[in-house]
């Protein structure tokens, strides 16, 4: 029962982020503030995670081909292929659900347990429009993010390739130029979509509706980032089914 | 002026307040005193509508706050200030930036108006150099006046404190006091304060409502207080030695 209370005042809290909409001119500087504080802030990571775990991919895929029968550039392929279908989407959301969806649940619970958002509300101030709107439209750059990531990965396989003397970089240029199709940056960029909606509104979630103290500021950090993490997989697995499934 | 009648509020059955009716008169600090767990603090909530009630009403100037329409509510609330017990400031923001916010929210003002408004009500709450601070380089009795002038910025008709002295040394938690007291005579606000602190009764107790067990169990002002005979007010007001003195001294003077 109480997981479907939560689902429900999950989605009550999505109608109720759209009515009495903050001033213009106030929702800009959150926005851009929030674009700094959760893509802006999030680029370093990225960039490292993605260029050494594609290097890592590559070197993988390199020592479990063995058969001379099988091209070298399938090395280059079989890289592309995971990190735009799969690492950098899926994966990179799982780790921004721990960075960047702890910060927004222990922000958001944090002005919670401080009375900020009561703050807020006796103003008359639409406290969800206020906190969670613009996290919510700051995280729609991050397809930009992801795009980054993607690239740096392949770099990360081909830098692997080079300098670990796997293949030889006309093969890994050529396996990731093999068998291309645009559907599949197209299917990636609309996972990466729904995921940062879902980064941005269920770290909200946890902290908006927290009760307690600073104890349970962490509780809800960490329990939005294991349901966050959770929804992302079957978010996954459900998008994968209807767009690449027969 | 703030009427409330017959006002029931429940939580998972259990009754925290049970039918209180009382006015709060505009120009006047009027205090809600009570042991803790007696439902002030719900009442203050219930009264700024951040809690929805069973039963009973609440009138601002004679507006029913439940009959309003969401419009006309938030058009209430633009009148209503707060200071929190924690201060509750934006801990991103300056106090500048801090007692600006909700000028930037409801008013049409120009930049400059704001930091002339700024200005004026920071230097009223005696704090002229801390405009770039943040909150939390601000001590505790600082950090109340900035939630007093953040509460009083937007000209508000009503001004809700809870415990706005909790945590202050007491010559810091008198000047808190007489601060809000000033205001309240100045703009003429209809103030409520939640408090348990008998300074504070002493001090600025124009109008006094006493909950006991979610019930009003007296109500007088900080000249009647002493002289009760009500058990349940006197046991709360003479709980302390340094009171149970004062009561002697006065019985003694009496006699």
């Amino acid at each position: 029962m109480t997981y479907l209370h939560n689902i429900g005042a999950y989605f009550l809290m999505i109608v109720e982020m759209f009515r009495k909409p903050t001033k213009w001119s106030v929702m800009k500087k959150l926005i851009f503030k929030d674009i700094d504080d959760l893509i802006i802030g999030s680029l370093g990571i990225i960039a490292f995670i993605s260029f050494f775990v594609g290097g890592v991919i590559t070197i993988q895929t390199a020592l479990n081909i063995n058969n001379p029968l099988i091209p070298k550039y399938l090395v280059g392929f079989a890289t592309k292929q995971s990190i735009i279908l799969e690492f950098a989407p899926t994966f990179t959301s799982i780790i921004m659900a721990g960075k960047v969806g702890s910060f927004i649940t222990s922000s958001i619970g944090t002005m919670r347990v401080t009375e900020q958002i009561d703050a807020l509300e006796v103003m008359g101030i639409n406290s969800l429009n206020y906190l969670v709107l613009p996290k919510t439209i700051a995280l729609f750059l991050y397809p930009f993010a992801i795009a980054i990531g993607m690239f740096l990965g392949i770099l990360g396989g081909m830098a692997a390739c080079v300098f670990g003397g796997y293949t030889s970089l006309e093969d890994y240029v050529l396996g990731i130029q093999t068998d291309f199709e645009a559907f599949h940056i197209i299917y990636s960029f609309i996972k990466t979509f729904v995921f940062a909606f879902l980064l941005a509104t269920i770290p909200s979630f946890h902290g908006y509706y927290m009760k307690g103290g600073a104890l349970e500021v962490g509780k809800a950090s960490t329990t939005s980032f294991v349901w966050t993490s959770v929804v992302i997989i079957l978010i996954n697995y459900i998008l994968t089914d209807m767009m690449l499934g027969s | 002026m703030i009427e409330v009648k017959n006002l029931h509020k429940s939580f998972s059955g259990v009754e925290v307040l049970k039918g209180i009716s009382t006015n709060f008169e505009k120009g006047k600090t009027n205090l809600i005193i009570g042991q803790s767990g007696s439902g002030k603090t719900v009442f203050l909530k219930c009264l700024l509508g951040l809690f929805n009630y069973e039963e009973g009403s609440i009138a601002y100037d004679g507006k029913i706050f439940s009959q309003l329409t969401e419009d006309e509510k938030r058009n209430l609330r633009a009148e209503i200030g707060m200071v929190f017990q924690g201060s509750a400031l934006f801990d991103s923001m300056t106090i500048a930036e801090n007692v600006m916010f909700p000028l930037q929210m409801f008013a049409d003002q120009s930049k400059s108006e704001m930091e002339d408004r700024v200005d004026f009500v920071l230097k009223r709450v005696n704090l002229d150099n801390a405009h770039n601070k943040m909150p939390s380089e601000a001590s505790g009795g600082m950090q109340k006046r900035v939630a007093i002038a953040r509460a009083i910025v937007n000209n508000p008709k009503y001004l809700f404190c809870d415990e706005p002295n909790s945590g202050l040394d007491p010559k810091t938690a008198i000047v808190i006091d007489n601060l809000i007291q000033e205001i309240t005579d100045e703009y003429q606000i209809t103030t409520v304060i939640n408090s348990h602190d008998m300074n504070s009764v002493m001090e600025i107790g124009e109008k006094i409502v006493f909950l006991k067990d979610g019930l009003k169990a007296w109500e007088g002002s900080n000249k009647t207080i002493f002289k009760t005979d009500n058990e349940v007010v006197t046991d709360f007001v003479y709980s302390s030695e340094l009171m149970k003195k004062v009561r002697q001294m006065y019985i003694e003077e009496k006699q």
